[in-house]
């Protein structure tokens, strides 16, 4: 009973840990711009892509992983510059439906760079399950929590201990004031995106080796890691991690014990349940208090 | 423009549609159209097929096409969706005018269209899997693959031999998934077998590993059948694996491609399936009488395309085959002669079996067709 559990557990965490990254990545750049940027599910399947075929055309595997996330952080550098930027000072929901457009545009340009077929990538240090007290878990997964679990730290060092990462908060919460007093909050907005693109591609090289890749991926994974982001409260670092963990465990829970037919529809419950009842999320403040 | 030269050219272009015109009508092509799901979730069905089409048409016409007229491919893409399947088969019967249709990836695709060409009154042979195709027979609507009924029958079979009586089900939300998880459930006591858990998952999941532990810790579980194509049983296969469950694992025909063996990577080890014969071909015994078809075939596809055969680019060769000898039967291509010759197609050999269709079978093939087939060293063998 109790390694049922367990399993159950252990499943949930590893998906969790998937739809953690993802959420990063757009409280990365709400956090800077206001913005929601539903091409972030389009960056973690850019990253696995270019990685299978980078990594089919003889490059070997942390090479082709660099150049995959050089490549994304580039197509997320160009979306700001070319998508978002000219748009100017338009609303944070016109700004929205650009990343909305975005995403459709990156995905079919994928279908023609690469092709529609799925893909697997090797997964780092080998795929024989690690048994713990009766359940499984695969040695991937463990790479995905504590890879992670070193962004989380990386960003909170970096948006409380950097200056940049101060000017970033700054721009976001008042975008006025942040010029007054000399921050850039154009190459502000700049690096968040890039620094979101890097994120998504690392979470999509990350989980390839679980989850196949292919061109179309990226739909369901940023509404689970939008899910996620706002289950634990748009804005916050932390939230992001525990919204993630959050829906992945509820997902395991449900396909387990309810029904497996059900499974996305019990996660999306829980999701309007939690924002009927604390409509900030889970770990969710002012996110300017917050990293 | 000068009205003389107006004048001239008017002319000049009259006279060339009356000349081109003319030595068409004698010479019309035999139009062949076609939907497949070439891209999406069912690319690696659709692809082999689209493949396999192209090719063999074009051998055709190299040797002077079927009744003295060349034959023409009309092909769409759906992308594995039933609503342009619908869109497209529209398009082939009103815009285009071909004469015959064969196509259907996927169940879903064919379902779809049934009502498109039985209104018609147009041939259709399907590549997809689901018995509800054929059952209640439909008088334009024809299949090649073996039905997801026989699919449950052969791993019922096996199991039946390995004294396997009770088993868990994992299936996915498709068509063809639904469909041979309930053909399953209705013959399973035909053999003396008990489907004790029965889980799900979505087209989309990633990871099956919760339903997996609950069929695993079920009490008296001896093995699991997987009815399924694409990403799902690849995960499925990888998640069993990853779980250490040792027990057989029997997937559908539905994965009969080495891009499943490729997904599912080591994973796929000792799992078994039910599927043609061309997936083994070389290593049939020489009495087969479907040897030489299949090997033939084989070679054929793989020098081309450089590319391992699957079963379906096989389901693809045998309704062009079809057609092409109903067309030659019926020494026409009225579609309803053609119908008829394709309703008394008797000892085909192809790639799937022997076909025998009748008025009440429109698919002809029956339980013999299919070889239980395993995974050993990354590549298909037969299991003994």
């Amino acid at each position: 009973m109790f390694d049922q559990v367990l399993q159950f557990l252990f499943s949930g965490i590893t998906v969790g840990a998937i739809y953690a990254l993802v959420a990063l990545g757009f409280t990365l750049i709400y956090n800077s711009s206001r913005i929601i940027n539903f091409a972030q599910g389009e960056f973690v399947m850019i990253g696995g892509m270019a990685t299978v075929f980078l990594l089919g055309a003889g490059l070997p595997m942390p090479l082709a992983a660099l150049f995959a996330v050089a490549l994304c952080t580039l197509v997320g550098l160009a979306l700001e510059k070319l998508a978002i930027e000219p748009a100017g000072r338009a609303s944070v929901v016109a700004l929205i439906i650009i990343t909305i457009g975005a995403s459709i545009f990156l995905r079919g340009v994928a279908q023609l760079v690469w092709d529609k077929k799925l893909h697997a990538l090797p997964p780092f240090t080998g795929d024989a399950p690690i048994h713990v007290a009766g359940a499984t878990i695969l040695p991937q997964s463990l790479w995905v929590l504590i890879v992670t679990v070193f962004l989380v730290l990386a960003l909170r060092w970096f948006f409380t201990g950097t200056l940049l990462g101060k000017a970033m908060l700054a721009a976001a919460d008042n975008r006025d004031a942040a010029q007054l007093v000399g921050i850039n909050v154009r190459r502000v907005q700049l690096l968040s995106f890039a620094l979101s693109a890097a994120l998504g591609a690392a979470a999509g090289i990350l989980v390839a080796p679980i989850t196949l890749t292919a061109y179309d991926i990226g739909t369901m994974i940023g509404l689970k890691g939008f899910a996620a982001a706002i289950l634990g409260g748009i804005g916050s670092g932390p939230g992001a991690i525990v919204g993630g963990l959050v829906l992945g465990v509820v997902e395991s829970f449900g396909a387990g014990y309810v029904s497996s037919a059900y499974k996305d529809a019990i996660a999306f419950v829980v999701i309007l349940l939690v924002l009927f009842l604390l409509p900030r999320g889970l770990l969710g403040g002012g996110s300017a208090e917050r990293v | 423009m000068h009205r003389r030269t107006l004048v001239t050219a008017i002319v000049v272009l009259g006279a060339g549609v009356a000349g081109a015109l003319l030595p068409a009508a004698a010479q019309q092509p035999i139009k062949v159209g076609a939907f497949l799901s070439a891209t999406g979730p069912a690319a690696f069905l659709g692809d082999p097929e689209q493949k396999t089409l192209e090719m063999y048409i074009e051998e055709l016409n190299a040797k002077g096409g079927v009744l003295g007229r060349k034959l023409q491919l009309v092909s769409y893409d759906d992308g594995g969706d039933a609503e342009k399947a619908r869109t497209f088969t529209k398009r082939l019967i009103e815009q285009d005018n071909v004469d015959i249709i064969l196509g259907g990836t996927t169940t879903g695709t064919t379902m779809a269209v049934v009502p498109l060409v039985e209104q018609a009154g147009i041939p259709f042979i399907s590549m997809a899997g689901a018995v509800v195709i054929v059952e209640p027979v439909k008088k334009w609507v024809f299949k090649t693959p073996h039905t997801d009924r026989m699919a449950c029958e052969r791993i019922f079979t096996d199991m039946k031999a390995r004294k396997i009586a009770k088993i868990g089900m994992i299936s996915g939300a498709g068509g063809f998934d639904k469909s041979m998880r309930t053909e399953c459930l209705a013959v399973a006591k035909n053999f003396g077998v008990s489907i004790v858990a029965d889980e799900s998952y979505g087209a989309q999941d990633t990871d099956m590993t919760p339903q997996l532990t609950k069929i695993r810790n079920t009490a008296g579980v001896q093995a699991v059948v997987n009815p399924g194509f694409g990403q799902g049983p690849a995960i499925v296969t990888k998640n069993f694996r990853q779980l250490g469950m040792t027990m057989p694992l029997y997937q559908s025909h539905g994965v009969a491609s080495k891009q499943f063996i490729e997904l599912a990577g080591p994973a796929a080890e000792g799992v078994r399936l039910p599927a043609a014969a061309l997936l083994v071909a070389e290593i049939l015994p020489d009495s087969d009488k479907q040897k030489p078809v299949v090997v033939g075939y084989k070679k054929a596809y793989e020098a081309r395309f450089k590319s391992d055969v699957s079963t379906f680019g096989g389901h693809a060769y045998d309704a062009l085959m079809i057609a092409v000898d109903a067309i030659k039967r019926a020494g026409s291509t009225d579609k309803g002669k053609v119908r008829d010759a394709i309703e008394k197609t008797k000892g085909y050999i192809g790639t799937g079996g022997i076909v025998n269709m009748s008025d009440k079978d429109h698919m002809g093939l029956d339980v013999s067709a299919f070889r239980m087939l395993e995974v050993k060293n990354g590549s298909w063998a037969l299991a003994k």
